[in-house]
């Protein structure tokens, strides 16, 4: 074990799985110097035939990324902020995702996607949107949300060994969460959820950074005697459904709690998932805690208004205990 | 350059399939026997044959949603490529892709594509993945006039230029996005001047003359293999037929183009020019050719029969092949 920070266990997860397979490579904007630290040093390792910088040209690219994973090698593309995907959604929605089934199964698209979302501090709309609801109907794409360090590494290191296109999405409010984690060929399977916390009243589904604020809010009401089960689904295609159903069957009540918007978003297929397959555990509705329906405004007051937070998920949790 | 003959042969051949496939499949889908939606190359089959004459075997290309002829010309069964244009199991794509999306990995055909332009980047990925993997192979990459206007061309060729990419853009520059003058809808007259903007080599090529596209993709495909970087071909050609089989119907009484000029790029036909060619140079008798386009229709009458007594997909394959396991 070692005390490793988000950034630092991309890093190691990038060098690797780079180290590992001489397929593999770097492409995206800015991943020599690294903007956020993720890819900082792979250039002195692997050199600049597998580590590129692109043109801020993502439709292009990613693109590119396609080419080169259909043509036998494994691309690690990085989009800098998650809301640059919509200038490449053509090549990650109709391309990416799409190839393999058309071609009759012919095509193999290893790719990961690595980008930051979700607001981190007066960024506003356009650099702090939690874009992963806009890839769920989007069917052929594997979605993974690491929620702390030790996930971090095993999910993106399963990612690249992945032959599908995966998108990694890191919050960018997470990067100095620092954590022991298992050294080695430390692996998390996708499609494995994680309970991160054991209780008995109710279920919080809690998606990527809403983890780390879901187990505050369960900490402080189990003072009260109100216990609450963290569920932390860390991808969420594929999704562990049985561990979401289990663990509302136990406690009867479910939150989800997440960062994305409220129509379309991840809260609402997870909610709809309980609603379908878990109605008859259920003691009341299923509850969603999520960012407002507004883009996310940069002045800081607003910002806090909008985005989904642990005031509003304790009182949600209050009401469906009803305490 | 002197070309061989098997080649030229090879190269007739390639067209004379390209035609009467198309043709055919032209009829068919008219006949609704084919759904969906068909664009064929009627006239426009000496660009895709003489590009991927001068490619090898492990060199790789993508197309376009008007892609029968590159797929053809690259070596495409038209036995595979018939039953997955009738939706049949035994199709390219086991009948998930359909005309626009046939795919042959085998044969390095990435696949033709229902967007326009998205082909480009693929194209500059293949490429970068034969850096990447320390291979000579190149990829040439279709597209029409339409695509150039696309923004992912401008990223592609930006691209593969910074980081001299083994790839050939090959424009087959029809006159034609979808039922919009090309003309009408483009800063320039010719698409390969934009070559410049990129810093690489752009050059005109008469796309109906199968020996000069095959005489620029030769060189280009040596320059790309050397590992000087990309080219881009513009092949001037002209497609007889209209965007779409069945335009009529969303046309009504409209029209887009005068009769006259589609009867002088008739008159342009590439198997017409090759014949000449072939009479002047005294290589290739009148026999030769005529023996080519007798197997092409017996291959062809093969291919529709295979493909109208295969059997449809099987419903519960409708879930197989989202993701590779």
């Amino acid at each position: 074990m070692a005390v490793t920070t988000y950034i630092q266990a991309i890093n190691q997860a990038l060098a690797e799985e780079m180290e590992r397979d001489p397929l593999t490579f770097v492409m995206g904007e800015d991943v020599v110097l690294s903007a956020f630290g993720a890819t900082k040093g792979l250039i002195d390792k692997f050199g600049p035939n597998r580590v590129r910088n692109t043109p801020i040209a993502e439709a292009g690219f990613v693109g590119a990324a396609v080419g080169a994973a259909m043509a036998g090698t494994r691309p690690i593309c990085e989009v800098e902020f998650a809301s640059f995907f919509y200038c490449a959604f053509d090549q990650v929605c109709n391309q990416a995702a799409k190839l393999r089934y058309m071609s009759g199964g012919q095509a193999r698209m290893p790719i990961t996607f690595r980008c930051v979302y979700g607001a981190m501090g007066g960024a506003a709309a356009q650099h702090s949107e939690t874009v992963y609801a806009q890839f769920l109907s989007v069917a052929g794409l594997k979605l993974v949300v690491p929620s702390n360090p030790s996930d971090m590494k095993g999910l993106l290191k399963s990612a690249i060994r992945d032959d599908n296109p995966v998108i990694v999405f890191e919050h960018g409010a997470l990067g100095g969460h620092r954590e022991e984690i298992p050294t080695g060929d430390h692996l998390v399977p996708l499609g494995k959820a994680a309970i991160k916390r054991v209780g008995e009243h109710v279920t919080v589904i809690a998606i990527g950074a809403m983890v780390p604020k879901a187990i505050k809010v369960a900490d402080r009401l189990a003072k009260e005697n109100i216990s609450v089960e963290v569920v932390d689904p860390r991808t969420l295609i594929p999704l562990d459904e049985d561990a979401i159903l289990s663990s509302v069957e136990k406690t009867n009540r479910a939150i989800v709690f997440d960062k994305g918007h409220l129509r379309g978003g991840a809260a609402t297929d997870i909610a709809a998932l309980i609603g379908e397959k878990g109605f008859d555990f259920l003691d009341g509705p299923v509850r969603r805690v999520t960012t407002l329906d507004v883009p996310i405004p940069f002045s800081p007051p607003l910002e806090k208004a909008a985005l989904a937070n642990e005031a509003r998920l304790e009182s949600a949790i209050r009401e469906l205990v009803g305490r | 350059m002197d070309l061989g003959k098997e080649l030229l042969l090879d190269m007739y051949r390639s067209m004379t399939r390209i035609r009467l496939f198309e043709t055919q499949v032209r009829d068919l889908a008219t006949a609704n026997e084919i759904p969906g939606f068909v664009h064929v190359s009627i006239g426009e089959e000496a660009s895709a044959t003489g590009v991927c004459a001068a490619l090898r075997k492990t060199d790789r290309i993508t197309s376009t949603h008007r892609g029968h002829s590159h797929l053809i010309a690259k070596g495409g069964r038209l036995d595979r490529m018939m039953a997955e244009l009738f939706g049949k199991r035994t199709g390219y794509c086991k009948g998930k892709g359909g005309s626009m999306h046939i795919v042959d990995f085998a044969l390095g055909i990435l696949g033709a594509n229902g967007i326009v332009g998205a082909g480009l980047p693929i194209a500059t990925g293949s490429a970068l993945a034969a850096v990447i993997a320390g291979k000579d192979d190149v990829t040439a990459c279709f597209f029409g006039d339409g695509a150039s206007n696309e923004g992912t061309f401008h990223e592609s060729l930006n691209l593969a230029a910074v980081w001299k990419l083994p790839v050939v853009f090959v424009c087959e520059n029809n006159g034609f996005g979808e039922f919009t003058p090309m003309q009408t809808v483009t800063s320039v007259k010719d698409i390969a001047v934009r070559a410049k903007a990129f810093d690489i080599p752009g050059h005109i090529v008469d796309g109906n003359d199968v020996l000069e596209v095959y005489r620029y993709a030769s060189e280009a495909i040596a320059r790309a293999r050397a590992g000087d970087g990309p080219t881009l071909l513009e092949c001037k050609t002209y497609r007889w037929e209209g965007h779409v089989v069945g335009e009529q119907a969303f046309l009504g009484s409209g029209s887009y183009r005068a009769d006259q000029e589609v009867s002088e790029w008739k008159a342009r036909c590439p198997l017409i020019r090759f014949d000449k060619f072939a009479a002047e140079s005294g290589k290739i008798s009148v026999a030769e050719l005529q023996k080519i386009r007798k197997e092409t229709e017996v291959e062809l009458e093969e291919a529709v029969k295979f493909a109208r007594e295969s059997p449809l997909p099987n419903v519960s394959e409708v879930t197989d092949d989202v993701f590779t396991d």
